[in-house]
């Protein structure tokens, strides 16, 4: 069991958890997630690490909920405990001074790229937050983005907040202002990561993506969450989930991703119709298991 | 003793093989409930009593871990069913596990004598009903530790290997905790094995045991990744570490198509079903492609080519299609299970090879286009090798394609060890006899040594590894 220490609300449908897990917190390196399982019953879902300390042995997630194990996990407040907690999983982003970096996210992708923007830039690169959301009421972590760069960045679809503008369209500014760019990460929906890898493809910028292709162990044993790369495939929880942006075939990511909609839509509409039962339960649940425990 | 031993000889070998009662197939084919329903204790009796007692004991000889078949045998048909309980498992921690799943019809039953002339003994049912007699019985004799040795060990996976390896360290003394990377235990035999197989109470209640004997466990630690072997040694001060994290990484067939949405590995697919309880969706929130009234076929011919493709069928496929490029008599997996996937409605397309998968536009499976094969001359294996039919080509139509050609070794440690010896296929080194690993301290055997194969293999390198801990845990010396 693995205790919430802290759950608050940041932003619009997205939470943060701090959780007690000590040997995740020692050996967590930016770029690297964890697999949860909230109880018996669950899915193992996969989020990313956005920080860890060590000496607390804690880990902090922020998790959006968009379907229904997001949902019901941001259902959880501080105190309650999660089942099963597997990691760090994955590669750890390679650090290098690169010289300028830029970092493209979105909402809960902020939070997933934070770690190695602290990183990038500690290595000694001049970072460039570039950070996207819809609207003012979903933009996050906003201080930490600030603090993480050199330069920030903050756009908005409808303009409400900051620049009005995609993520790609700072991009686009950057380069015709004729930036040196010498890397770029980055951290959101597909269609965006896509949208990136084809602006930065032909001018030869190392890109690199984080896929977040469906999972299951998270240790190599399923192959379920390979991805294609030119004609190779690969595994994201493994060989990634940071890869080459120039290689990975973004669409059949995203045909794979959808592999299981029609289901998730329904579970997601039944947990809807009787989500306080079902936290009630849950709770119950973990409860015993708890007491079970010592 | 039972009547019937004491038979002449020539008319105990008269008595026919006992058959063990099974689910009707139309109905099992549709539900996760366990196959074979065991013997009752009469037939028990009655088979046990074909067993002409041979002075020379081909079933000892050609068992893996040399089960006293014979004296087990002995007890049975004097009907003190614990000792003879406890005379297996002498040699075999698991006997509840093997006597449903080794391939006995290669092992024990393969060398019966009573075999060479009629059908041999039905040893491994044998076992199953003892087992189960014992667990039944709650008499459960968990032998008595010897006193506390303050050393301690580490055992990395939770398969047979693992857990039968912890079974003997604890008893010896040691201080033993298993690591395990997924939420829970028995490796192979809970996310693999399908249910109607192998219950997964069953495994569960050998776990038990092993924690009433003070074994310790720690789920969601992927060594490697959570911690490291070298820090488990120096920092957790384990004074020896066992590594058993088996084969199970999914080997996929490198064609064109792969990516189509409902092609599986067999690992992936039986992870869902069985770990992640998918067959009973409605409660559980794990998803699998829904076979239902739809196609499926499943690439191979081992035992995990039979489990992905009966359990499908169990998910309601319309079709299930076992796709094996070799023939019947090459197929790996056991006799038992290929009989019993024909009685279900199992297709058999033998001697035919997916060179590719084919999808609609919005990237869903609708077919495998495959070759016919034909049989050349033998290969390295000693099997002959199947050879391309020119101008053979035809699609097979599917929905759902499963892959389970076979696995190979997880690197999650190997990566992390730079002073482990591996050979060229990423398997772990180690000796034959005493599972040393070029690394001092660590020992390491089952799957990932060998390469897959089966679970008596695994156990028996289990205890083999645990006998030679002890050695090493007791004269210090490497
Ligand atoms: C390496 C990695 C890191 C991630 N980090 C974060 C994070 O820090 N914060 C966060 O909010 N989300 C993160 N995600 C995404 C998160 O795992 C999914 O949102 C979650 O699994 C959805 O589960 P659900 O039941 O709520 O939604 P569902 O109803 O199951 O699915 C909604 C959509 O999410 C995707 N999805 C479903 N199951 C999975 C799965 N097992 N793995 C990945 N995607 C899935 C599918 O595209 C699906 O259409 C990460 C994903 C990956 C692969
Ligand atoms: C579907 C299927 C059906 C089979 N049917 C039969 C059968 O009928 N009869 C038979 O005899 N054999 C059968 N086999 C083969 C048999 O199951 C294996 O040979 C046996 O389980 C190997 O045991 P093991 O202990 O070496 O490894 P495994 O059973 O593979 O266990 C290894 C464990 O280690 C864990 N692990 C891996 N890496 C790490 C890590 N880095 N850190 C922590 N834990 C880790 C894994 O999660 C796993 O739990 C079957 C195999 C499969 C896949
Ligand atoms: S362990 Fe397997 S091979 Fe040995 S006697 Fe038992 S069933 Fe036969
Ligand atoms: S070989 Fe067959 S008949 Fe002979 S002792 Fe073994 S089981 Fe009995
Ligand atoms: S999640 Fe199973 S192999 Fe990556």
């Amino acid at each position: 069991m693995y205790k919430i220490l802290d759950a608050r609300s940041v932003g619009l449908n997205i939470k943060q958890f701090v959780i007690e897990a000590p040997r995740i917190a020692r050996k967590h390196q930016p770029g690297q997630f964890i697999i949860l399982r909230i109880h018996d019953k669950g899915e193992r879902i996969p989020l990313t690490i956005k920080s860890s300390d060590p000496q607390a042995g804690t880990v902090t997630i922020v998790v959006q909920a968009i379907g229904k194990t997001t949902s019901l996990l941001n259902c959880l407040e501080t105190g309650d405990s999660i089942l099963d907690i597997v990691g760090p999983l994955g590669k750890p982003s390679e650090i290098e001074n690169y010289g300028t970096a830029v970092i493209l996210a979105g909402s809960v992708g902020t939070a997933m790229a934070l770690p190695t923007a602290y990183a990038l830039k500690k290595a000694g690169n001049h970072v460039v937050f570039i950070e996207g959301s819809r609207n003012k009421e979903m933009v996050v972590f906003e201080d930490e983005v600030r603090s993480s760069s050199s330069e920030t960045y903050v756009m908005t679809d409808d303009g409400s907040y900051g620049e009005q503008g995609l993520v790609t369209k700072k991009l686009d500014e950057l380069i015709a202002a004729g930036r040196k760019i010498d890397f770029v990460l980055a951290v959101g929906p597909v269609p965006m990561m896509r949208a990136v890898a084809r602006i930065t493809a032909p001018l030869g910028i190392k890109t690199m993506v984080s896929l977040n292709s469906i999972m299951v162990d998270g240790t190599g044993m399923c192959g379920g969450c390979r991805v294609l790369m030119g004609d190779k495939s690969q595994f994201a929880c493994v060989d990634g989930p940071e890869f080459d942006a120039s290689k990975v075939n973004f669409e059949v990511l995203m045909q794979r991703n959808a592999m299981y909609r029609e289901k998730e839509c329904a579970s997601l509409k039944q947990f809807q119709e009787r989500w306080e039962e079902q936290v009630a339960e849950l709770r119950e649940e973990l409860a015993a298991k708890e007491s079970h425990h010592v | 003793m039972s009547e019937k031993n004491s038979l002449p000889l020539k008319e105990r070998m008269k008595i026919l093989r006992i058959h063990m009662p099974e689910a009707d197939p139309a109905v099992r084919s549709r539900n996760f409930e366990e196959v074979n329903q065991g013997l009752p204790e009469a037939d028990a009796l009655t088979e046990a009593s074909r067993c002409i007692e041979c002075a020379k004991p081909g079933c000892v000889v050609d068992c893996p871990v040399g089960v006293k078949v014979k004296e087990v045998i002995a007890l049975i048909c004097a009907g003190d069913f614990l000792a003879a309980a406890a005379k297996l498992r002498e040699d075999n921690s698991l006997p509840a596990i093997t006597g449903r799943v080794c391939p006995q019809e290669n092992q024990c039953e393969g060398g019966c004598i009573v075999g060479k002339k009629g059908q041999p003994v039905a040893i491994g049912n044998l076992e199953r009903f003892i087992a189960d007699y014992e667990r039944l019985s709650g008499k459960l004799g968990l032998p008595a530790n010897a006193p506390a040795t303050c050393k301690s060990v580490a055992i990395v996976g939770s398969g047979p290997a693992g857990l039968s390896a912890a079974g003997d360290l604890i008893q010896k003394g040691h201080r033993v905790r298993v690591f395990e990377a997924l939420h829970e235990l028995g490796g192979v035999l809970v996310y693999g094995i399908p249910e109607f197989r192998l219950p997964k109470s069953i495994v569960r209640g050998e776990v038990d045991n092993l924690r009433r004997m003070g074994v310790e466990f720690e789920t969601n630690v992927v060594v490697g990744k959570s911690v490291t072997l070298d820090e488990l040694m120096n920092e957790e001060h384990y004074d020896a570490v066992f590594v058993a994290t088996g084969a199970g990484l999914p080997v996929f067939l490198g064609v064109p198509g792969e990516h189509f949405n409902g092609v599986y590995s067999a690992n992936e697919f039986l992870t869902r079903v069985n770990l992640m309880r998918a067959y009973q969706m409605e409660e559980y929130d794990e998803p699998v492609y829904d076979c239902r009234d739809r196609d499926v076929i499943v690439v191979g011919g081992g035992n995990t080519a039979m489990d992905a493709v009966r359990t499908s069928r169990r998910l309601g496929a319309r079709s299930a299609t076992l796709v094996y490029r070799r023939s019947d008599a090459e197929m790996p997996a056991r006799a038992e299970e290929v009989k019993h996937a024909r009685e279900e409605g199992i297709e058999f397309r033998m001697l035919t090879n997916p060179v590719e998968f084919i999808g609609d536009e919005k990237g869903w499976l609708t077919g495998a286009r495959c070759v016919r094969m034909e049989l050349g001359e033998p290969d390295a294996s000693g099997r002959r090798r199947p050879v391309e039919v020119k101008g053979s080509e035809f699609v097979l139509p599917a929905n759902v394609a499963i892959i389970g050609v076979g696995t190979t070794a997880n690197p999650l440690i190997q990566s992390t060890t730079p002073d482990l010896a591996t050979n060229k296929w990423n398997y772990i080194v180690a000796d034959e006899n005493s599972m040393r690993t070029s690394k001092r301290g660590v020992f390491a055997g089952g799957d990932i040594v060998t390469g897959g194969a089966t679970v008596i293999l695994a156990m028996g390198a289990g205890r083999k590894a645990a006998a030679s801990i002890h050695e090493f845990l007791t004269a210090g010396e490497w």
